[in-house]
């Protein structure tokens, strides 16, 4: 069990038996106040704190889930990911074993994601501070030479691709959620999306637009990529690609899987004439193989997201308000 | 047979569709009862679908949207009193009453948790002898059986820290009150899936016998809905008032027997106050003499103060099908999802939320 404040020297062992080891790297070790290194070129710098509730959930954990959503971050810039930094806030009596499990989790990520941890620290504080263990991970990544990619450039004419089913980490979260447990055998689709996105790049520099639908789920992403480009978007209900599991959760609990979030999944907006080979490479990559054109830009009605429904008539989509809450009946 | 896929076959609602268009003749009003239904409409934009004969209005069936302030600021002032842990399904904490919200009370201090099932109120008051555990009893004849059986329960378990504020509410005698008061003409009713699950066909009978009115017993899919519309259509054009049931993968005539055992062992009919329709006779249920001591409102004094409609809201006429959320001044401009000032904006299955969300009448 970890206890607060008890000095310096317990915090060096903590950081020493635990995170060295395993998150071993040449500039990590030298444990100065700053890991240094050297750069060229543009650089994608971002931040994001992980306070998931519970720490471990199937198909992965806070760990995972704080390497990935920040490598994630930066790979939707187009970036390359290379260095992330690592912050623990630890409430006081969270078992030691909990949390080499996921030092452990975040190595594995760091190393599949192809990204060092150079730096980081670690609180304890008292409990009731801080649910088990709060995570904040920063990155930075190279963008590289002629890729232009934002939230404000998608083009009327542009086809929206979905690399995957939606709805699976809310939901796999939710299933572990106290007061709220039912089984099912999904897992979140939490994962480093770096290299997926090298791929589409190395496929065509020209893709405008990509971002990964975390919470509020596709709904509110596409939203946001409509207002910020000032476009609308128009995507087909059924080329929505959401798995068995995650349909019935959602039904028994009143949810609508476009707002349920993803952690392994990215939206891209590709010009038509890119389209074909960017869907190639995708599929070719195990996080992108269900990849699909699921709608496209339109000049008209800025900002506004439409779906045509199963039924061929058309609903706005709009942004999540809130959380979302489990229904009466 | 998945159960959720089939039911949102393009292929079968361009056949049922076409079908409709085809029957449909006269002109004629249908009302969905259940807001359940109500969402299933808008999320599917059945409305754009439907001919021109048919028109089809949102009736009082959100049970968060029909319960009045006045109950809500009961449970509210509940979870006021010191160790009191209140207990509720997720819908009801943003639902503003008089003064303030269950989420407001919350994040002031006040205990409240969201529980998906009533035996999980039950153990939390099992856990926590020293604190009174109230569950916050809403919900149609769909949630009332389960409510009964944790009152049955906690009885078993000698559990002597479990109560329920029971602001249940009962189908069949509303639609009655609305039918009576002869606002709304009406020609056909989608009757509500899951509480028909429990209740069954017959209680509705009444309705096509005394008013003339076509039922048809709907789930919630959209393709439930069509063949309920295909069915409704059907009964008009050939000149038929009777009960039928769509939605027979989950309601059988004679309702669930086990269920209504359990409501009438534990609960009898009183009445209620509806928002914006009043109070309705024997709408409601309380617990019977025997299950008393769980009655909430007998174990605790409270005290909710006086009661404060918000101003402009016209979420009761809403209710009454007597008008939509394009009539209410205040929708879509003061009163949105993210600020809602009325219940049918708040709740998921309110017409102000579905009409709001899914963009009814927008064009393009």
């Amino acid at each position: 069990m970890l206890a607060h404040g008890s000095g310096g020297k317990l915090a060096h062992e903590l950081v020493e038996s635990s995170f060295l080891k395993a998150l071993a790297n040449p500039l990590l070790a030298k444990l100065d106040d700053s890991a240094v290194f050297n750069f060229s070129g543009r650089l994608a710098f971002t931040t994001d704190s992980y306070v998931v509730s519970p720490i471990f959930f199937p198909g992965g954990d806070i760990g995972k889930l704080a390497v990935c959503g920040t490598v994630n971050d930066l790979a939707m810039s187009g970036a390359k990911p290379l260095y992330l930094s690592l912050s623990f806030i630890i409430e006081e009596g969270l078992p030691q074993g909990e949390l080499s499990q996921v030092v452990d989790s975040i190595q594995k990520a760091a190393q599949e994601a192809g990204v060092e941890i150079v730096t980081g620290d670690t609180k304890v504080v008292h409990r009731g501070s801080a649910d088990k263990l709060f995570i904040n991970t920063a990155g930075v990544g190279i963008i590289p030479e002629g890729v232009d990619i934002s939230g404000n450039n998608a083009r009327s004419g542009d086809k929206v691709i979905l690399s995957g089913a939606i709805g699976d980490h809310g939901i796999a979260v939710l299933s572990r959620r106290e007061g709220l447990s039912f089984s099912t055998q999904l897992e979140s689709d939490c994962a480093p999306l770096g290299g997926l996105v090298a791929d589409m790049l190395a496929a065509s520099s020209n893709i405008h637009s990509l971002r990964d639908p975390t919470r509020g789920g596709l709904a509110t992403t596409l939203n946001e990529l409509a207002k910020q480009s000032r476009v609308s978007i128009r995507i087909e209900e059924e080329k929505v690609l959401v798995r068995d599991e995650v349909l019935a959760a959602c039904e028994m609990l009143g949810f609508d899987p476009l707002y349920v979030a993803n952690e392994g999944k990215l939206v891209a907006i590709v010009p038509p004439e890119d389209t074909d080979k960017v869907l190639k490479v995708m599929r070719e990559n195990h996080y992108g193989k269900e990849a699909a054109i699921i709608g496209e830009v339109r000049a008209e009605h800025p900002g506004r997201v439409v779906m045509k429904t199963c039924l061929g008539s058309s609903r706005i989509i709009d942004m999540l308000v809130g959380d979302i809450l489990p229904r009466i009946c | 047979m998945r159960f959720i896929q089939e039911f949102r076959s393009s292929e079968l609602a361009k056949g049922l569709i076409s079908r409709i268009h085809q029957k449909s003749k006269t002109q004629a009003r249908f009302m969905e009862f259940c807001g359940g239904h109500t969402v299933t409409i808008f999320r599917y934009g059945i409305r754009q679908v439907l001919p021109k004969t048919l028109e089809m209005l949102s009736g009082p069936g959100c049970p968060v949207c029909v319960t009045a302030n006045v109950d809500l600021d009961k449970a509210i002032a509940l979870a006021q009193i010191p160790d009191v842990i209140i207990t509720t399904f997720g819908d009801m904490l943003k639902v503003p009453g008089s003064h303030s919200s269950l989420q407001e009370v919350n994040a002031s201090g006040a205990d409240i948790r969201m529980v998906y099932s009533t035996m999980d109120a039950l153990n939390l008051a099992e856990e926590n002898p020293t604190k009174s555990v109230v569950f916050i009893g809403i919900g149609f004849e769909t949630t009332a059986p389960i409510i009964a059986a944790s009152i049955l329960q906690a009885e078993e378990r000698r559990i002597r820290n479990y109560y329920i504020l029971s602001m249940h509410k009962l189908c069949p005698p509303v639609i009655r009150a609305i039918l009576e008061s002869g606002e709304v003409k009406l020609h056909g009713l989608i009757c509500p899936g899951h509480v028909s699950a429990i209740i069954g066909s017959h209680p509705w009978e009444f309705i096509a016998r005394d008013y003339g009115i076509s039922c048809v017993i709907s789930g919630f899919e959209p393709i439930d809905v069509l063949q309920c519309v295909d069915m409704l259509v059907a009964q008009i054009e050939s000149g038929q008032s009777k009960v039928e049931i769509a939605y027979r993968r989950g309601v059988h005539p004679e309702g669930n027997q086990q269920a209504l055992k359990l409501m009438k062992q534990v609960f009898e009919p009183c009445p209620a106050q509806w928002r914006g329709i009043g109070e309705v006779p024997d709408s409601s249920l309380k617990l019977k003499k025997e299950y008393q001591h769980f009655d909430a409102e007998l174990a605790f004094d409270i005290d909710p103060g006086p009661t404060y409609e918000p101003v402009g809201c016209i979420c009761g006429d809403i209710l009454r099908g007597v008008k939509t959320p394009l009539d209410c001044s205040l929708f879509g401009k003061d009163c949105t999802p993210q600020y809602p000032i009325g219940p049918c904006m708040v709740s998921s299955e309110g017409s102000c939320s579905a009409y709001y969300l899914y963009g009814e009448g927008f064009e393009g």
